[in-house]
């Protein structure tokens, strides 16, 4: 391990000596240094192997890049990635998109799932509730994202079915599903895209979030 | 308190309570229990033990740690944890106040410390490391931070300590800056402090190592990232490699003029 660090480091010395330029290393030898940095200090553990930040995507790799450099994506890249994403939604497979918003309540609350820590197999919440202001009755809630509380109440959903509400309910769905394919470098996982909940998980979110009986629109 | 309750007790309870109640939001009760909790702290257990750990004969050699180079000289403990990490010519690497324990434990001591790197936190010798990176920050209390920035390897480490905060990745997409990128943000009911630039004396990394309330541990910088990370989703970091410590000096250097605390006590 420390072993790899050091033939990193000997490498990047090499490199700088050949540009002669040993005390600003280039934007690109930097990251090529971290990258070795990467690879020699993480390990695997449980079911979380290196790879889950080794091989990001496209997407991951674009956004980061842009938050170093202290600037937001270009408007082109920016939409090149939205539609990346939005393309790889899957939408409810039996055409439902309202699922029981009390089982939904229950996936939001839990920050379960996916550490090296979490059992392999059991179910993963959805994290909503670390982020987001959601029913009014639950007080610990986060800040990073936008409050939810009469999500679709202020959005004027009476009848999630009806054709009026279509977009919001879409929208809704493909908003969980893939945050990316709204806002390229969102702060929001993509929850269905990353397998991080199923489909019958969203489902009932969708429905915590747009049933006029849920307590997000009292 | 006593008094107020047999009152409660003797006329109607309910009554009695629930006045109380309503005049005190959830958000209040969590800020008293805050409060309380600077009443004392835990980790002044820690640092007795890490000082007595500092000055005994222990390891294959049996020998103490006395002669300990922390940055400033074999010895010199006050002032070195607001240094760190830094560049160390003697091993030509950047290290944290964790890993260049480990390196004077290999050497004074003769410890195998590959083994006590991978040792997992809370077991055997890696609490001895916690007790004593606990007294040798105490050691700097209310010192302000000034890690050097002068060798090149040490700005390499900032930036690359930079890129690994920025890092997205694992099944959330997270990185540190998802958390600690922005002022004012919170998860649950717990405050992030905004690690992009210096948060403010005893916020941080000016608080690590710390006593944790809710688990009953005591945690040092390097405990306090691992979990970050697994929060994360990411992998698991080493104890004490690169990554670890490249985050410690972009923390660190970020956090320049900042007040220490550490160490500190939290939730």
């Amino acid at each position: 391990m420390k072993k790899n660090t050091q033939i990193a480091w000997a490498s990047l010395a090499v490199a700088l000596a050949a540009v002669g330029c040993a005390s600003v290393p280039s934007v690109a030898e930097l990251n090529q240094l971290t990258d070795a940095v990467v690879k020699a200090s993480f390990r695997d553990q449980g079911a979380v192997k290196v790879d889950r930040i080794t091989a990001t995507d496209e997407t991951n790799r674009a956004c980061s890049a842009a938050d170093v450099a202290g600037q937001p994506l270009n408007e082109k890249t920016a939409k090149a990635i939205e539609e990346m994403n939005l393309k790889a939604i899957k939408w409810p497979s039996n055409g439902q998109f309202i699922g029981d918003w009390k089982e939904g309540e229950k996936i939001a609350q839990s920050g379960r799932g996916l550490t090296w820590t979490d059992k392999e197999g059991s179910a993963n919440g959805g994290n909503c509730y670390n982020c987001h202001q959601i029913s009014k009755e639950e007080i610990s809630f986060g800040t990073i994202g936008p409050s939810l509380y009469n999500y679709g109440k202020i959005r004027g959903v009476t009848d999630p079915k009806s054709p009026a509400s279509q977009a919001i309910v879409t929208y809704t769905w493909g908003k969980i599903w893939n945050s990316k394919a709204y806002n390229a470098c969102s702060n929001m996982p993509r929850a269905g895209h990353m397998g991080i909940l199923n489909e019958t998980q969203v489902r009932h979110l969708v429905g915590l979030l747009l049933d006029p009986k849920s307590p997000v629109n009292q | 308190m006593k008094t107020a309750s047999t009152l409660c007790a003797a006329a109607a309870f309910a009554l009695c309570t629930l006045p109380a109640l309503a005049q005190k939001t959830a958000s209040q009760g969590i800020d008293e229990y805050r409060a309380m909790l600077q009443d004392g702290n835990p980790a002044e257990l820690f640092e007795a033990k890490g000082e007595d750990l500092w000055k005994k004969a222990r390891g294959p050699k049996n020998a103490t740690l006395e002669k300990c180079d922390l940055g400033k000289g074999p010895g010199v403990v006050k002032g070195v944890f607001v240094e760190l990490p830094r560049y160390f010519s003697d091993t030509q690497r950047v290290q944290d106040l964790e890993s260049r324990l480990l390196t004077c434990m290999e050497t004074l001591q003769g410890f195998n410390v590959a083994e006590i790197a991978k040792t997992p936190f809370g077991k055997g010798e890696q609490n001895n490391v916690t007790a004593l990176a606990a007294w040798i920050s105490a050691e700097s209390k209310d010192m302000k931070f000034n890690l050097s920035q002068a060798h090149a390897t040490e700005k390499n480490f900032y930036e690359v300590g930079k890129r690994l905060f920025f890092q997205r990745g694992g099944p959330h997409d997270f990185s540190c800056a998802s958390c600690h990128g922005e002022d004012g943000k919170r998860i649950r009911l717990q405050d992030l402090p905004n690690l992009t630039k210096n948060p403010g004396d005893g916020i941080g990394f000016a608080a690590w190592p710390a006593y944790r309330v809710s688990n009953g541990q005591m945690w040092g910088m390097q405990q306090r990232l691992n979990d970050c990370y697994r929060q994360q989703r990411f992998p698991y970091p080493g104890f004490a490699s690169d990554a670890t410590i490249a985050l410690g000096v972009y923390l660190g250097v970020n956090s320049k003029g900042a007040k220490s605390i550490a160490p500190a006590i939290k939730r």
